[in-house]
């Protein structure tokens, strides 16, 4: 839309960026926000990835070498709060703040000034969270489930621990309520509902259950907090409380929440797959039915994390067949996508390599989910290695490479260079090797019986832990290339406004890199090209 | 195959371990419950290597033929409602065929009716007590000496001289082979779990309430297991043992129990 372009520049009230600090601190442009989230995720991501150093190392061979059992624990339940809160989901909403307006049309987010406020939550919630580790009685130890009573053992930690879930819920609700009415009320008018990418359907099913299960996980740490300060017994059985009533509210969340975290990243890969197979998206109505199903699902499954927790036979039976069925709407994202690459002309840029990465192994590790879900032989996985595993798969090689395909499918119409090809296929490979090395055997160490979180542990685990922080090693230097990657992302020949070989949609008709003010014209939806 | 020559790499550089323990699947386990247990885990284990098979073998034979390299002409289509409908139907069709034995096996799983011998177990942090309902007679459970003193962090003993590193007891459960035990758990602190892979049966341990769990132990063995759910800084050091014996030997056993003086019982 080069017209929408030219009357920016004529606009009146056009005006660029802020100059200095002022840009970033202020700023209540989708495009500049979008960069701060997925800056302040990539940080994380290296936080985050440097506690999980730790764990590996602590892990590599039996018998304890490094770090004390509660100094392991707090690492383990930091690195999960932070990957969880910090890296993945704000990665998504960054994704969501670029992406969003260009896809739909519209000149920025609907509501700038909360949009900026949304993400300066979020480095004090994790500056508030990290502060723990230097508090007596050190960082919550407790897991990221925070099931009380244990959690109600940690030391001064424990209200920031509360404060800072409360801070990044706040944060996530305001950007779940700026997506929704954007997409709500700023679509170019040509396009109806059924036809937005589907990008923007995962997100806008994603902020739905943001908004719905966000207020659920404020509501239990405020009980806990409650219950550790102001004397009242929630969940605490000495007082006609509940312990496992926690359980129940937090898994509520906690399953939707890891869909939170897998949408937007089926979304990003249905984008990219027909791109570099020159070929519509397969099934796109069936992919949004799909993706809803999976939302919906989500709120009905909850206590399969709980097969051993004592339920009534009929609850546990409700929970495994409903737990099966998700398997379904994900077996048709599969299928769809497979469908996508048949018989188009494929290429294998660096995006598209991600992408079929995570096709692959998200789908390893939704089968280890599909096993899970049975429910007496998941009495047997239930917290061992093997969960872990599977939740390292979907969330790893799953959102994880999602997050990376979209950055590479989109660092060219951001920075409005193409970036180093060759570094991004070795950052695809030695991640995809070393994810592998690091997560398959625990498969294997689950099913021998090694439980999970345990800092030490018998010797006929060795091997396999040996390998897996080789392999975690490997993957977190692996990182480092897509950070050269980053530094040299402007070094590269100039990117055109299509980028790759005629992709499809509305963030492909403005020029690379994409002006402060897009859109401030509604475009008309563009033509399809055929190849 | 990097996985394999990897795996045997590795193996090179830890000649002197127990490679030969390596075990890479879940233990068919001693009770008929166990081997159920099993057999489902193998089912679903199959059923997701043949979709696994067929998904990923169209991925790769398109990954193969249709690329732009080998010349292939991308085609336009982007629906068919009878594939849309029959990859909907085909795994409906296989959960269905799969939850019938899983809701069999659960269903008896959760049947601790008519029980030969109960046991209540009580979790502490970090160890665990036991009480014979019947036999009158209690004791605590906790990791044997010399896994403590290999586990501390500047120990100079190494895991490695440790038979049962982490997984050996001072004083183990024993139980008769052939009865059905029921098992009543709870907790004194915070949330446990009692979980011993061989008897296929995990069951938290939570304070204020009483789980309820049962197995039968259907060969003569000592078998091991571990607290299952984070219970603090000692979690992992929380074993469990179970020595399953004939019945004589029980009887022998309980005998010598109640002789012994009580104050063993309650030494811890």
């Amino acid at each position: 839309m080069t017209t929408a372009v030219a009357d920016a520049h004529e606009a009146h009230d056009d005006h660029g960026p802020a100059k200095g600090i002022k840009r970033w601190l202020f700023t209540t442009n989708h495009k500049d926000i979008g960069t701060m989230y997925l800056i302040f995720s990539l940080t994380m991501l290296f936080v985050g990835g440097a506690m999980a150093m730790v764990i590996r190392s602590e892990l590599a061979q039996p018998g304890l070498q490094f770090v004390h059992p509660e100094f392991f624990n707090q690492m383990t339940t930091m690195h999960a709060l932070i990957m969880v809160f910090g890296a993945v989901m704000p990665a998504f909403v960054g994704l969501a703040n670029w992406m969003i307006p260009l896809m739909i049309g519209a000149p920025d987010m609907a509501l700038p000034r909360m949009n900026n406020w949304s993400f300066w939550i979020l480095p004090v919630a994790f500056g508030m969270l990290g502060s723990t580790l230097l508090m007596p009685g050190g960082a919550p130890a407790g897991g990221w489930t925070m099931y009380p009573p244990l959690v109600l053992q940690t030391g001064d930690a424990f209200p920031f621990l509360v404060f800072s879930v409360h801070l990044m819920g706040l944060s996530s609700i305001m950007g779940a309520i700026n997506v929704i009415v954007t997409i709500m009320n700023m679509r170019t008018p040509s396009m109806s509902l059924i036809k937005m990418p589907i990008f923007v359907w995962t997100w806008l099913i994603t902020a739905y259950l943001l908004i719905a299960v966000m207020p659920v996980l404020a509501g239990a740490v405020t009980m806990l907090l409650t219950d550790q300060f102001f004397g009242t017994s929630f969940f605490l059985a000495a007082g006609g409380g509940d312990p496992v009533m926690f359980q129940h509210i937090f898994w509520f969340f906690g399953h939707p929440e890891v869909y939170i975290m897998i949408l937007p990243a089926f979304g990003v890969v249905s984008e990219i797959i027909p791109t570099f197979s020159r070929k519509p998206l397969f099934g796109h109505d069936s992919m949004v039915y799909a993706a809803a199903s999976i939302a919906f699902l989500s709120f009905i499954v909850w206590a399969h994390h709980m097969f051993t927790v004592g339920m009534p036979l009929t609850g546990q039976m409700f929970f495994m067949f409903a737990t099966m069925l998700i398997a379904v709407p994900t077996g048709v994202k599969v299928f769809n996508w497979v469908a996508t690459m048949w018989k188009g002309a494929m290429t294998f840029e660096t995006p598209m390599l991600f992408s079929l990465g995570f096709v692959f192994l998200f789908t390893i590790g939704g089968f280890s989910g599909l096993m899970l879900a049975i429910a007496p032989a998941d009495v047997q996985y239930h917290d061992t290695y093997f969960v872990v595993a599977h939740f390292h798969y979907v969330l790893v090689p799953g959102s994880v490479f999602a997050i990376m395909a979209g950055a590479y499918y989109w660092l060219p119409k951001w920075t409005g260079h193409m970036y180093n090809e060759t570094a991004g296929k070795i950052h695809f490979w030695t991640s995809t090797i070393f994810v592998n090395l690091t997560f398959f055997p625990m498969h294997f160490l689950g099913l021998a019986g090694m439980p999970r979180r345990i800092p030490d542990y018998s010797t006929q685990f060795a091997d396999f832990n040996f390998m897996a922080s080789i392999g975690a090693f490997g993957f977190g230097l692996s990182q480092l290339i897509f950070v050269y990657v980053l530094l040299t992302s402007k070094k590269g020949e100039k990117a055109t406004a299509e980028v790759w070989d005629k992709p499809y949609g509305l963030e492909w008709t403005v020029p690379s890199p994409a002006p402060y003010h897009t859109f401030d014209e509604a475009p008309e939806m563009p033509v399809r090209s055929v190849h | 195959m990097i996985r394999k020559s990897l795996l045997s790499a590795l193996g090179l550089l830890f000649a002197s371990s127990a490679f030969a323990e390596w075990e890479l699947n879940m233990p068919r386990g001693v009770t008929e419950l166990s081997a159920e247990t099993y057999e489902l885990h193998m089912i679903v284990l199959w059923v997701c290597v043949w979709i696994g098979i067929f998904v990923f073998g169209a991925m790769i034979w398109s990954l193969i033929f249709h690329r732009k390299a080998a010349g292939h002409k991308p085609a336009q289509f982007s629906h068919s409602t009878v594939a849309e409908i029959v990859w909907t139907i085909i795994p409906v069709v296989i959960l269905l065929a799969m939850a019938i034995p899983a809701a069999k096996t659960m269903i008896e799983l959760e049947d601790t009716r008519n029980p030969d011998l109960t046991i209540v177990a009580t979790a502490y942090q970090w160890k665990w007590h036991y009480k014979y309902q019947d036999e009158g007679l209690e004791f605590y459970s906790s990791l044997a000496r010399p896994s403590l003193e290999a586990r501390r962090l500047d120990s100079e003993k190494s895991p490695w001289e440790v038979e049962n590193y982490l997984l050996e007891v001072d004083r183990p459960v024993v139980v008769p082979v052939g009865a059905k035990v029921r098992l009543l758990l709870t907790s004194n602190d915070v949330v446990h779990a009692w979980w011993v892979p061989e008897l296929a049966i995990k069951k938290d341990a939570v304070p204020g309430i009483v789980n309820e769990t049962w197995f039968r132990a259907e060969q003569v063995g000592t078998y091991r297991g571990q607290c299952a759910e984070l219970c603090g800084k000692d979690h992992g050091y929380m074993p469990i043992v179970v020595e399953v014996v004939e019945p004589d030997a029980f009887q022998a056993w309980v005998d010598s129990r109640n002789e012994s003086d009580v104050s063993v019982a309650t030494a811890n």
